[in-house]
């Protein structure tokens, strides 16, 4: 019983953290139409930054939390630049951008192992997220409701953002149609740079807060970008539902797959991919962005 | 091939005589390896780029199917089979998956054909590295002898070079016939206008669904002769960085055109021997290499060099016809 209690608390964090990786992911999809293969770089170097941070090697110590969203900034700053100097280049070649974007994540993942090595880094529980919460007989971990607790915030933000802002409105446009967006006078190119800095920046974020779960080691980048992109087509690109179920689907499933079946675990993690590709192609809520 | 021309067919011969005569020209068996390296990922690289520069359809999956040919002829071997066996169940596995990557696959174009393939070469790169009872994960899996056709033994390297250089030539010639046929045309016209080749008739799903197969053979017989060369297979053969390198091979020489591919698997392989004899940093090289193509150079090497020495020609046989005309108006 509590086997099954904490398999199901490991997934549902799981999946928060991929909602966390793959809501930018599946934005960037739905406006610039472009898979960003260097989601996953971008995880794993939010999550290299913060342990340099956490470390104290550049003179400040800094807290956790502090640390995360130092290395979301970075993180997004560095996603803001690639957009600007390499993919704008290539706009409206979107072939060519999506091969730009698998080229930087092996320059990135190559740097990743110069600059910190090949051995796992460990990333501490942040103080006070240590213990244990006890609901009867049941033991939860209390970071990892942390995790969910931070997920849940972040796609309400993200829905708000989305559904009440100005800025929120334009991204819509953009997604449904940017043709038209452009001709009502959206800087559609403009909104490109914001999306993928906060694509970016999010998935900085879920590296350092996925640390304490996942450590941080080198090919994490490769291991986290299928994940997002099984999310995205479940969930229908563009989409902040379908990627919010879609993560917690997937978390479920690569948590139990790897628990019960471990050799098998990654075709049954691409199974209801396959599933919907041929029953939905859409995605499961394909079409809508909220 | 009646479109050849004698000049041609002329050029083609002595390429073919250079290349067979190249392993006795050269002393060291280092770069025999390498040359038959280079012709076995060419054989991978012309199965891609039937798919991504006549069908317009970018695959990030198919060190899979190259991979899935290498298991299995790996597999049987180490269980004990003979080699024919082991060469044709290779062939007949990777051509069953090639089918479930066309079913899967071939419902879309474009963006998402690239991330379902992705996918699929995920799945298969998993079921490599984490169904260890049947592939040994990480450890691959060493086969005992390479085979001995007609009595020649090909455990040395040029012997075994030689072979390569058979099914390669084999396979070009085949993929030369392939593109030229009225089929490869018709391939052509669903990458450049889909929706027409529809209305004309053309069954686009079936036209794209050969082409992925044939490109799923080719790659399945580099899997294999990969497998004879390496005599060890590990799923790194299989992963995204392996479809993304045969990717680049068949961009960097020049999609879509029938040499470009082979300049390409030259390029990336000679590369990577020597520049990995230098730095171990192949990926943050290979991914530069990636980037600067698709920046400056996207039509690949031998169209780009093509084009630059047709310019070239053309201004210097223009320079006489063209003083008159610009000196025209100021008479």
């Amino acid at each position: 019983m509590t086997f099954w209690l904490l398999l199901t608390i490991n997934s549902v964090t799981f999946g928060g953290l991929l909602f966390l990786l793959s809501a930018g992911f599946s934005l960037i999809f739905g406006l610039m139409r472009i898979p960003n293969l260097t989601h996953g770089s971008m995880f794993m170097l939010g999550a290299y930054f913060g342990t340099t941070l956490l470390s104290g090697a550049l003179g400040i110590r800094f807290g956790f939390w502090l640390a995360a969203i130092v290395c979301a900034i970075e993180v997004a700053i560095l996603g803001a630049l690639m957009e600007r100097l390499l993919l704008r280049r290539l706009a409206g070649q979107e072939l060519a951008q999506v091969l730009v974007t698998l080229g930087v994540s092996f320059m990135v993942a190559d740097l990743c192992l110069m600059g910190w090595g090949g051995d796992p880094i460990s990333v501490a529980t942040p103080p006070g997220l240590n213990g244990f919460v006890r609901v009867g007989a049941a033991v939860f971990p209390l970071y990892r409701l942390a995790v969910i607790a931070i997920a849940v915030i972040f796609a309400l933000a993200l829905w708000l953002m989305l559904e009440r802002t100005r800025l929120g409105a334009m991204i819509r446009a953009g997604v449904d149609d940017p043709q038209m967006a452009r001709v009502v006078g959206i800087r559609v190119s403009q909104l490109f740079t914001i999306v993928f800095a906060l694509g970016a920046g999010l998935a900085g974020f879920a590296g350092l807060i996925g640390g304490p779960i996942l450590s941080v080691y080198p090919g994490i980048d490769q291991d986290m970008l299928p994940l997002a992109l099984v999310v995205v087509i479940l969930g229908g690109t563009g989409s902040l539902l379908g990627s919010f179920v879609g993560s917690i689907v997937i978390g479920f499933i690569y948590n139990f797959g790897q628990a019960l079946l471990p050799e098998l675990a990654y075709f049954i993690l691409f199974l209801p991919m396959v599933l919907v590709l041929v029953l939905r192609p859409q995605g499961l809520f394909g079409g809508q962005i909220l | 091939m009646s479109t050849l021309s004698l000049g041609r067919s002329l050029a083609a011969l002595v390429a073919v005589i250079a290349l067979a005569a190249l392993p006795y020209a050269i002393k060291e068996v280092y770069y025999v390896n390498i040359a038959s390296q280079i012709l076995l990922y060419a054989v991978f690289a012309l199965g891609l780029n039937i798919l991504v520069g006549y069908g317009g359809l970018v695959s990030l999956g198919h060190a899979g199917l190259f991979g899935i040919a290498a298991y299995v002829a790996a597999y049987l071997l180490v269980a004990g089979h003979g080699h024919l066996l082991a060469i044709a169940a290779a062939l007949v596995a990777s051509l069953v998956a090639t089918a479930g990557f066309a079913a899967l696959s071939l419902r879309s174009a474009g963006i998402t054909f690239i991330m379902i393939t992705l996918a699929l070469g995920e799945i298969i790169w998993g079921l490599a590295y984490r169904w260890i009872s049947l592939t040994n994960g990480d450890n691959g899996i060493t086969v005992p002898a390479r085979p001995a056709p007609f009595g020649i033994a090909l455990s040395s390297a040029r012997p075994f070079y030689v072979a390569t250089l058979i099914v390669f030539l084999i396979a070009i010639a085949a993929a030369g016939i392939f593109v030229r046929s009225p089929f490869g045309a018709a391939l052509r016209g669903t990458r450049d206008q889909p929706r027409r080749m529809n209305a004309l008739g053309y069954h686009v799903w079936m036209i794209r669904f050969w082409a992925l197969m044939f490109s799923g053979l080719l790659s399945a017989i580099a899997g294999i002769l990969f497998v004879y060369y390496n005599q060890f297979i590990s799923p790194q053969a299989l992963a995204l960085t392996a479809s993304a390198e045969s990717l680049l091979m068949v961009i960097s020489g020049g999609a879509g055109t029938l040499f470009g591919p082979v300049v390409g698997a030259a390029l990336v392989v000679i590369v990577k021997n020597v520049v990995s004899a230098y730095v171990e940093r192949w990926n943050f090289m290979l991914g530069a290499i990636f980037v600067a193509i698709v920046v400056l150079m996207p039509e690949g090497l031998v169209p780009g060099v093509a084009r630059l020495t047709r310019s070239i020609w053309r201004s210097r046989t223009r320079a006489k016809p063209n003083l008159p005309l610009t000196m025209g108006p100021r008479q």
